[in-house]
């Protein structure tokens, strides 16, 4: 098994992707001379037709990958989550709506993958963690990986998928290296990670904690530090959120009666708000203590590392909420 | 340019079958046999037939909420049209569309848009579909004066002359959007002026005259198709009935003067195409009106066809939403 830097696992899934069909291909702002990373040695493999760098204009190149996706191309658009207000109607008003609006039949295999470079000092518009807005739309699917190797599974899965997909890809990890399973080493020969399937990242007792992208590994360190305290967490990465696997968290919660949320995105409506209402009206009577959220305050983010810092999920956070169900 | 004369007569068939289409939905919208918002082409219809009679069944069009024309000139079917309007399962979207978007993906009809400019990226997405598998296909947008001025429209124009795509823009420049004046809100004498800025061809062309439309869609079509990138076409048109059906009870001021739309109903395009093919000697006055009547037949028959068809079951509501389903949350 490899160890392998979550953005090379991104651009694995795309050159793997686009080798088994040339219907795959990437566009997106300075990704031929791969800016971000992810589209390194592309160009040169694949050929400046289906590696596109765009002008700067997000509303007609979102449609543009939209309407090839309706004559049978499976577009990959890389993009930030904040650019991507500037094609929220390509976004909304077709990518979501097309294939229910016209009774089914218009077909949209079309990925976005959309950076949150957050946490960096990036300021108020390069940092957005946007996904739970698009939870509230039907129609598109919504992946927020939380490793290296579930970032390729998930994008390959994503590429093959008819369905308008976007990946939420938390640029606080793209240094992060991981296990990646070799192909040979798989069952089925490849990594492919199925949408709708949460994973137990760490079993425990105590507590349930789901966390959301790279929220996943700051639950992590708080489930050890709370180890420490002989407290046993149970730690559950949904790695898409639609579809969410509801089943994997209710079954935790019956077992450990409690449940922390940790979300990057701002609190109000987050995805964290959704978990914590599927498990108020689904499992309420196995928790022990009310559920806790975990998430960004309601602030924009400011630009100053003083003040930034204190808006996301922190490990500390996370674990003072753990205490908190366990006060009860 | 010579043209085939069953395309001449099929332009004319259409046309009619717009105009008999829109007739009726004014009928039976006035009746109250369905409700919601549309939006009658009657006037316009020398702009839609004229263009999609220079294209094949395998190029592609999107359109707006003015969206009945465009399917019937494309060769889409009146019963199915008329069975959406009714929100009826037989309609072209099962009844979860309705007038504003109809679609017809069997012949190439991407679908009708109520954002207006919004199909146009759409549209140019099929382009460079045509551009990235070296076919030859090629893709057309049609949108109003009012959604000339939409981001959409220029980023679409942008990308399809940077890409040198297979894409025709035709503005349908009906002079109002809604009751706001083409002149008091585009900055340029003609939108076709626009090309100018993205380095494509600009083609000013009378929208009454399906014939012109005709000709500078098929010199567009070829550019496309010989690789030669996009053509922005406005033809030059007028809306004879109000923006929207259920709007007229709706009190506002006035906004232009029957003098005017006495004006541009003396150039109307059925009038005109008729009489070019009779003065040709394609057609008689009486096939002309035998035309017409088999189309007020056919949309007679159509409206039957819809009021026929039941509604949707309640199952209907879940379904359609996912190519690969997921469980409802």
């Amino acid at each position: 098994m490899a160890q392998t830097v979550f953005i090379e696992a991104i651009n694995q899934a795309i050159a793997e992707e686009m080798r088994r069909d040339e219907n795959v291909y990437i566009m997106g702002e300075d990704i031929r001379r791969a800016v971000y990373g992810a589209t390194a040695d592309l160009l040169g493999e694949f050929g400046d037709k289906r590696v596109l760098d765009t002008p700067l204009s997000e509303n007609g190149f979102f449609g543009a990958a939209i309407g090839s996706s309706l004559v049978g191309m499976r577009p990959i658009v890389e993009t930030l989550t904040s650019f991507m207000w500037v094609g929220m109607d390509q976004l909304i008003s077709q990518a979501a709506k097309m294939r229910y609006m016209f009774g089914g039949q218009a077909t949209l295999p079309v990925v976005f993958r959309a950076t949150m470079f957050y946490g960096g000092g990036s300021a108020a518009h390069h940092s957005d963690r946007s996904y739970p807005m698009f939870m509230n739309m039907p129609g598109i699917k919504i992946v927020v990986p939380s490793n290296p190797a579930d970032m390729k599974g998930l994008l390959k899965a994503a590429v093959r998928d008819d369905d308008p997909v976007i990946i939420f890809e938390d640029g606080t990890l793209f240094g992060m290296r991981g296990e990646v399973p070799d192909d040979a080493d798989l069952p089925q020969g490849e990594l492919v990670v199925p949408f709708g399937e949460a994973k137990i990242v760490r079993e425990g007792t105590d507590c349930t904690i789901v966390g959301i992208a790279g929220a996943v590994n700051h639950a992590v360190v708080a489930a050890n530090t709370l180890a420490a305290e002989g407290v046993s967490v149970e730690v559950i990465d949904p790695r898409t959120l639609v579809p969410f696997d509801k089943q994997t968290v209710l079954d935790s919660v019956e077992k450990t009666g409690r449940l922390v949320i940790a979300d990057p995105a701002h609190k109000v409506c987050s995805a964290a708000s959704e978990i914590a209402s599927i498990v108020a009206e689904e499992g309420f009577w196995s928790l022990q203590a009310p559920i806790q959220k975990v998430a960004s305050e309601q602030v924009h983010i400011p630009y100053t590392p003083a003040l930034e810092k204190l808006v996301y999920p922190t490990a500390d956070k996370i674990a003072a909420a753990v205490r908190r169900t366990l006060e009860s | 340019m010579d043209i085939d004369q069953d395309t001449l007569l099929l332009m004319l068939r259409r046309m009619w079958m717009i105009r008999n289409f829109e007739l009726k939905v004014m009928e039976v919208h006035e009746a109250g046999e369905f409700t919601g918002a549309a939006h009658p082409y009657i006037g316009e219809e020398a702009v839609a037939v004229g263009a999609c009679a220079a294209l094949e069944d395998t190029d592609y069009i999107a359109g707006n909420h003015r969206s009945h024309g465009h399917p019937i000139a494309k060769g889409g079917r009146v019963d199915k049209a008329m069975a959406e309007l009714y929100g009826r399962v037989d309609g072209y979207c099962k009844g979860k569309g309705g007038s504003m978007h109809l679609a017809d993906y069997s012949i190439g009809i991407l679908g009708e848009s109520g954002i207006l400019g919004s199909s146009v990226p759409v549209a140019v997405g099929a382009a460079l579909a045509a551009h990235i598998r070296g076919e030859n296909f090629v893709s057309l947008a049609f949108f109003g004066d009012g959604a000339s001025n939409q981001g959409a429209l220029h980023e679409s124009m942008n990308l399809a002359s940077v890409w040198n795509l297979p894409m025709i823009f035709l503005c349908e420049n009906n002079q109002y959007a809604v009751t706001t004046s083409y002149a008091e809100t585009v900055a340029v004498e003609h939108v076709s002026d626009r090309a100018s800025a993205y380095n494509m061809p600009g083609l000013l062309v009378d929208g009454q005259d399906a014939i012109a439309m005709y000709e500078a869609t098929s010199e567009a079509v070829n550019r496309a198709r010989a690789g030669e990138g996009p053509t922005l076409i406005e033809g030059l048109t007028y809306r004879y009935e109000e923006h929207s059906l259920g709007l007229g009870r709706v009190r506002r001021g006035e906004y232009r003067t029957q003098e005017e739309i006495d004006s541009w109903r003396k150039r109307d395009p059925l009038d005109i195409l008729e009489k070019a093919l009779i003065s040709q000697g394609i057609a008689t006055r009486e096939e002309c009106d035998a035309i017409n009547a088999e189309t007020v037949e056919e949309v007679e028959k159509a409206t039957d066809f819809a009021r026929n068809s039941p509604f949707p079951e309640p199952e209907a509501l879940f379904e359609d939403m996912w190519a690969n389903p997921i469980p409802q949350p």
